[in-house]
This record gives C-alpha cells, sequence and structure tokens, in this order.
C-alpha cells in the first residue's frame, strides 16, 4: 500500500467509525438509475437553473436595479447623452463596458429559454409517459408549480433591463392586474407603488428575481429530486422490467460520469447560442419609455401563447355598478390560463378518479397504449400552439404575405375546432399503433422479401420478433372500463346517481385499446405463412 | 450504364432513400418554380428624344399611368388623385418602384424601379407642373451627416416611427395585409420624401410636426441602425423574440436532445 492509500484509508475510517458514512454512501452511490434519452430532459433543466444562477450571480455585481434617470455616457454612440434609467444604464455598461458582460448576458437569457423549453419537454415526457401516476403525484404538483413559477421569473428577467420591449411588456402586465374586477386598480397602484410606470417596480422584482424566485426554485427542486431519489425512477417497459425493480446502472460511476459531461455539454451549448447568436438586443429597443412602443413587441416564447390569446380575444367590455370589467382582458389573461394551469396541476387526480386506477405504477406506458391520455395531451398541446401561433401573428403576416385579420380569424376559429380534431385524430393514430403491433407481433415484421414456393404461390417472407421484443410489445395492461350497475344489491335505482354514469363514460372512452395478442391466439396461428 | 442503375436499385430501400427523394423533389420542384415565375428582366427603353421636360412627362404619364390615374391626374376608382401630390411624391413612389404596381395587391412594394431616374425626374416635373405639392428633394439637401444627432434621431424614431416599423427599423405588420416595409437599405432621399408625403398607410409628417433638422436626425439613426454590426452575434432579424424562441426550440434543445440520445446509444 503507498502512503498516500493509508493516508487516505486511515482519514476515510475515522470519518466512518463517528459517521457511518460508508454505508450510505454505499447504499446512495450504487443506486440504480434506468437508462433512456428522454430521462436527460430532466437534466437540461437543472444544468440550466445552475448556469442561471452563475451568469445571473456576475450580473448581478454591475446591475443597478434603480429607476433613477441617468444620462447615459457609455460606449455605444447611438443612445449618447440620452436620459434614461439607471438599470437600462447599468444593463448597456454590462453589455459594452464590462469584459464578457454581453456575452453573459446572453448566456443568460439563452439558458433562460433552454431551461423553460427544457422544462416544458421533460413535463411532456412525463406527461405522454404515464409517469405522474400514484406515487408521484406530488412530484407532478411540483413541477406544475416549478412550471409556473419559471413563467413569472423568466418574465421578471425580461422586464429588468428596462429597456423599451421590457416596459411594453410590464405595462401589459399593470393592464393584466389592472383587469381585474374591483380590486384591479388598487392592486396596480400597490405593486406600481404609485401610477404606471413609477420608480418602485424595477428595484421591486428585481428582489423577487434574484431572492425570493430562485429560493423557491431551490427548495422546489431539492423536493423534486429526493423524491424522485426516494420513490426511485420510472422505467420503460421491457423485459426483465417489472413494477417492483429497476434495471439500469448504478450512480457511481456511471451516471456520475454521464450526468457529469452532460452537465458541460448543456453549459456548451449555452455558451455557443451566447457567443454566436444575439438575444434581446437591448440597445437597440432604446430606454423605456411610456409614450413609444415598437411594432412586433412580442414577450418571450413561454408568453407568447398568453400573448396570443389576449390578441385574439373579442374586445367585450361591461359596466357594472360603475366598475369596468374588461372581458376582453381577464378571460384570455386570467382566466383561461387559471383554468388550463388548474386543469394539469389536477391531471392525475382526474385519470385516476376517471379509470378508478388506484394501484402504483413504476413502469411507463408507451404513448399509443393509453390513446386517450396521449390524446388529451396533443388536444392541450395544440391549443397551446394555436394561441402561440397568434402571438407571433404580426411577424408572420409580414414574413409570410398574410393578413393579420387572416390569421386572427385562423385562431380564433382554431382555437376551437383544431383540439378536439387533434384529440380524434390522435386517439385513431394511437389506435392505429396498437393495431401495427398486434400485427406485428402475431405475424412478424414484413421483410418486403417475396418467395415463389415450389407450387407457385408468391409469399412474402415474415420474419418473427424476438421473445423480448413480443414482450414489450403485449406487457402493457389491459383495464377494463368501470361498470355501474342499473340498480344495486338492495334494488335501488341508477345507485351512483349521474356523477357515477358520467364516470363510467369517461373511464370506457379512457380504456379504449387494442387488445393486445394473447398466447393463444399466437398459438392458433401457429406455423401458417400470412 | 446497368451497373448505375443497380448501384440506385441497392439504395432504394435505404433507410434514408425516401427522405432523401422527397428532398430532391422539393429542390427540384422549388428551382423549376424559381426558374419559370421569375420576371423577364425589362428590355432597354427607348428615350424619346427631349423636348421639355414637362411634355416627355406628360408622354410617360399617358402611356404608364393614365390607365388608373386618369388623364388629367383625377385618380379613378382604383388609384387616388395625384393632383397636388407634388414631385417628392412622384419621385419616392416611382423612384422606389412602388408605381406603376406589379399587381393590384394590398399595397405597392418596394421593386426595382421601372423608370430610369431621367423619366422619373420627368413624370414628377409633370405632375408638379400641374399643381403645386411638395417638391423633389435634392440628395445634396440632405446633410443629415453634418446636421444630424443619432442620439436624438433614435428617441424620434421610437417615438413615431417605431410602432410600425419596428425598433430597428425592420418593418412590421399593418390591418388587412398592409404593411409597413423596412426601411433599412433605402436611398436617403426617398425616405426623406416618405416622412414628408405620407406614402400608403403612412400619416404625413409635416415639418411643423418633426422639424426638417429632426428629419435629418432620424435619417442619421437609420443610417446608422443599418450599418451598425451585429454586437450580439447573429441577428436573427432583429425582431425580438419570436425568432429567440424558434432558434432555443430547433438548434438548442434540438441540439441537446439528439445529443442526449447519442449519449444513450453510446453507452449500450
Amino acid at each position: 500500500m503507498k502512503k498516500a492509500e493509508r493516508i487516505g484509508g486511515n482519514v476515510a475510517s475515522y470519518v466512518d467509525d463517528r459517521t457511518g458514512a460508508a454505508k450510505w454512501l454505499r447504499k446512495n452511490l450504487t443506486k440504480v438509475f434506468p437508462d433512456h434519452w428522454s430521462f436527460m430532459l430532466g437534466e437540461i433543466v437543472l444544468y440550466s437553473f445552475v448556469i442561471l444562477l452563475l451568469s445571473g450571480t456576475f450580473l448581478t455585481f454591475w446591475f443597478d436595479p434603480s429607476q433613477r434617470e441617468v444620462v447615459y455616457e457609455g460606449s455605444y454612440e447611438p443612445l449618447q447623452d440620452i436620459k434614461m434609467s439607471a438599470a437600462y444604464a447599468s444593463a448597456l455598461h454590462i453589455s459594452f463596458d464590462v469584459r464578457g458582460g454581453l456575452l453573459m448576458r446572453q448566456i443568460h437569457h439563452w439558458s433562460a429559454l433552454l431551461f423553460m423549453a427544457g422544462m416544458i419537454a421533460h413535463l411532456m415526457r412525463v406527461f405522454f409517459t404515464g409517469a405522474f401516476r400514484k406515487p408521484r403525484e406530488a412530484n407532478w404538483l411540483i413541477g406544475v408549480g416549478l412550471v409556473t413559477l419559471g413563467i413569472v421569473e423568466g418574465f421578471l428577467g425580461y422586464s429588468l433591463p428596462d429597456d423599451l420591449l421590457s416596459g411594453t411588456g410590464v405595462r401589459i402586465a399593470e393592464a393584466i392586474i389592472q383587469a381585474l374586477p374591483v380590486v384591479g386598480s388598487y392592486l396596480a397602484f400597490f405593486a406600481f407603488g404609485g401610477a404606471f410606470p413609477g420608480e418602485a417596480f424595477i428595484p421591486r422584482i428585481y428582489t423577487v428575481h434574484v431572492l425570493l424566485l430562485p429560493a423557491a426554485f431551490l427548495a422546489l427542486i431539492t423536493i423534486h429530486l429526493m423524491l424522485v431519489w426516494y420513490q426511485k425512477h420510472t422505467q420503460y417497459p421491457g423485459p426483465g422490467r417489472t413494477e417492483k425493480n429497476v434495471v439500469g446502472y448504478p450512480l457511481m460511476p456511471i451516471y456520475m460520469a454521464k450526468a457529469g459531461g452532460f452537465f458541460f455539454i448543456v453549459f456548451g451549448v449555452t455558451a455557443l447560442l451566447g457567443a454566436l447568436a444575439s438575444i434581446n438586443p437591448i440597445w437597440l429597443y432604446g430606454p423605456y419609455n411610456p409614450g413609444q412602443v415598437s411594432a412586433g413587441s412580442q414577450p418571450d416564447f413561454y408568453m407568447g401563447w398568453l400573448d396570443g390569446l389576449v390578441r385574439m380575444f373579442p374586445p367585450l367590455e361591461s359596466y357594472v355598478l360603475g366598475y369596468t370589467i374588461s372581458w376582453n382582458i381577464l378571460i384570455p389573461g386570467l382566466i383561461i390560463p387559471g383554468i388550463l394551469f388548474t386543469l394539469m396541476a389536477l391531471y392525475p387526480f382526474i385519470e385516476s378518479w376517471m379509470t378508478g386506477d388506484k394501484s402504483e405504477h413504476h413502469l411507463l406506458d408507451r404513448p399509443r397504449n393509453n390513446p386517450n391520455r396521449t390524446a388529451i395531451g396533443a388536444m392541450s398541446l395544440s391549443f397551446v400552439l394555436v394561441t402561440l401561433i397568434n402571438g407571433g401573428n404580426d411577424l408572420l403576416a409580414t414574413h409570410f404575405d398574410l393578413t393579420i385579420n387572416q390569421i386572427m380569424w385562423f385562431s380564433r376559429i382554431g382555437v376551437i375546432v383544431i383540439p378536439p380534431l387533434v384529440f380524434v385524430i390522435t386517439k385513431r393514430i394511437c389506435l392505429s399503433l396498437q393495431r401495427a403491433d398486434r400485427e406485428k407481433v402475431l405475424h412478424g415484421r414484413e421483410t418486403g422479401r417475396l418467395v415463389m414456393l415450389p407450387h407457385g404461390e408468391f409469399v412474402e417472407i415474415h420474419e418473427e420478433l424476438t421473445a423480448a421484443e413480443k414482450f414489450t410489445l403485449t406487457q402493457h395492461l389491459q383495464p377494463k372500463a368501470l361498470v355501474v350497475p342499473d340498480t344495486d344489491a338492495n334494488g335501488v335505482k341508477n345507485p351512483q346517481g349521474i356523477k357515477g354514469k358520467i364516470r363510467a363514460r369517461f373511464s370506457q372512452a379512457h380504456v379504449e385499446q387494442i387488445p393486445a395478442p394473447t398466447e393463444s391466439e399466437a398459438k392458433a396461428l401457429g406455423s401458417g405463412h400470412h | 450504364m446497368n451497373s448505375g442503375i443497380k448501384k440506385i436499385s441497392r439504395y432504394r430501400r435505404h433507410r434514408f432513400a425516401g427522405p432523401a427523394l422527397l428532398i430532391v423533389a422539393l429542390i427540384t420542384l422549388g428551382t423549376t418554380f424559381q426558374v419559370a415565375s421569375a420576371v423577364p428582366s425589362s428590355s432597354e427603353k427607348e428615350i424619346a428624344p427631349k423636348s421639355t421636360l414637362i411634355e416627355e412627362g406628360k408622354r410617360i404619364y399617358n402611356f404608364g399611368c393614365s390607365t388608373c390615374h386618369g388623364l388629367n391626374l383625377e385618380g379613378s376608382g382604383i388609384a387616388p388623385s395625384l393632383i397636388g401630390v407634388g414631385g417628392a411624391s412622384v419621385d419616392f413612389q416611382v423612384g422606389t418602384g412602388r408605381m406603376p404596381m406589379a399587381d393590384m395587391s394590398q399595397q405597392a412594394m418596394r421593386k426595382e424601379p421601372v423608370y430610369t431616374e431621367e423619366e422619373t425626374a420627368a413624370l414628377a416635373a409633370y405632375v408638379a407642373s400641374l399643381a403645386p405639392g411638395p417638391a423633389v428633394i435634392n440628395e445634396a439637401q440632405i446633410t443629415y451627416e453634418r446636421d444630424g444627432n443619432t442620439a436624438e434621431g433614435g428617441e424620434l424614431f421610437r417615438t413615431n416611427c417605431a410602432m410600425c416599423h419596428n425598433f430597428a427599423g425592420q418593418g412590421g405588420a399593418l390591418t388587412q395585409g398592409k404593411y409597413a416595409p423596412t426601411v433599412m437599405g433605402v436611398d436617403v432621399k426617398h425616405i426623406y420624401e416618405a416622412m414628408i408625403t405620407g406614402p400608403q398607410s403612412m400619416p404625413v409628417f409635416s415639418d411643423k410636426t418633426i422639424t426638417p433638422e429632426e428629419k435629418l436626425s432620424i435619417i442619421k439613426w437609420i443610417k446608422a441602425a443599418e450599418n451598425e454590426p451585429n454586437l450580439g452575434g447573429a441577428s436573427l432579424g432583429r425582431v425580438g423574440p419570436v425568432t429567440e424562441g424558434l432558434l432555443v426550440w430547433t438548434l438548442g434543445l434540438g441540439l441537446l436532445i439528439g445529443i442526449a440520445v447519442w449519449l444513450t446509444v453510446k453507452a449500450k
């Protein structure tokens, strides 16, 4: 034994004798995680968060969150001697007069977009594979909370530089606050410390942006990961994988190396974007001035769908007891997103109620094997996508030779018509894919090789699937619809009332699927060629 | 020859054969369309022997403009009257190729001018001779480099122009398919004339609203924006967060997902 090893060993056993760390470390370092690319979407989010913390801290060294009026005397010529807020001036200072400042600003903004995009992609993975089912409902709720806070945090960051685009966004936020009936104008005065824009807003949102929300993120992400650790990671179905085990690789050394490497890859891609592609060129927007606005003012993409909703809503207003209620802002700005996020948060409970499924699930669903859920997801995405398209209606109009009015009417009608269509189409596609799977299991894979038999018959060679492939395609559960009896044991008619009937109807829709081939069916086909 | 066919035949069942064929077909279709729809370049125009400028203008007007604008500039159901629009308006509309219109779309668009500079000047002289209006701007009058102030021009641009032309002068959408065109790459003379004549949906910015010096500042800012290098890397069109969002979902997340798939495959 070398001297260094001996010393290391002594230190380790000294610590272990007093803390029992070895046992704990052994248990946790050998913890097994399943392997799939889609399980790395959450990692993208986590690493983007780390990048956000690091680059954000760098920016705070120079950023001056104040609306105090200053005269610009930095090195960007076209804004020379212009009056602006200290916040905007310091953001310009970071961009042009701090070494690496612009790169850091751009990395910060790009990684914020990646953070949100990654979160949405991760959410889609969790939704479409049914990873939110028991026992992971709490983690789903935390995830929905993180998305919501992410939207708020991103918006605040977008507002901080106090350029023309920021201010335009803040003004819209103020309008949405004001749209709240009765209390709206009071709340707006409270938030802005007086009339818009006032001098209080930037310092206030700065505190929320750099202190309150990052702390909330840190706490929620920690709980989110601890729950993943404690409840173990879900896995895709396959041979040898059950509800009671996890098949994969140990944390140490496989995932330590893989995750560590992936962190640097995420950092690399973010730095690449930051170095090569301009994002939010605040110097071109100029300082915020409530009297100015730019054509094509948009929020970042994660709020684009909200902007699109507001843009498409018909101008409705009513006057009740001397109060104005702006339905045109209230409904698309608050009520619809409120309903959507509530439904999203409650979805695990809604699905469990519909199916009556109260069992634990650690094996993921292939999206096609749960057609109803996949269709619900696709439907919701199509809704958001139509509104997002309308959020960029002005750019679509100029770049694709369309008219804003056409796009608006397309969205107004599309937002109602397209989601149900997408639901039906997706469900049919899922069922067709199930049929294809069934076909494949029973008849093998079509090879495209035609063979002429001695007696002149032509047949196509079908290649039988391996046992493992067959298992993967047939292992999924075949749930039965809930049945509500017409009369209960005591002869009472319709025991569960209308609620029971609705539930039975939902359950029926939810379990609709093509039966997986059974062993006897496979045997019956046996050796014949088909 | 035969081996060539065999070679193709061998690859026709390849995994990427379908997509590759689709790409080839799309490119062929696109190129054919591009070639077929290209407007034949206008042939050399015969310049009639010079009489007076106004008479020459009248001849061109009667020949090329009167169908829509009327023999006496009175306009018609499809085109406005040109009485009193002045030489500046003619110089802007014809000099930027907007007039004559290519088709009856929502708005005349900027294109390669149909008339030469001399012909445009003759047309302007003819239209100006019938009723008073803003005169053609002489390029030499626009001393923006000497008399303009970039920063002040920026403020004026953001206050008066950005709501339609976008913060960086890239243009923007208006209602019913109309649009505010980009102000990048436009002759200073034409920018000035646009401000004083208010072409199409644009309002007139008279010298009382925006003084001539302020107009020079606006032009100076526009030229500064036009010549400003993209300080943060690829500009993404200078149109705001929409293209940024597009890039983060395609290049950003797309690349990372690609790497994640690669890492997972590689590990096996």
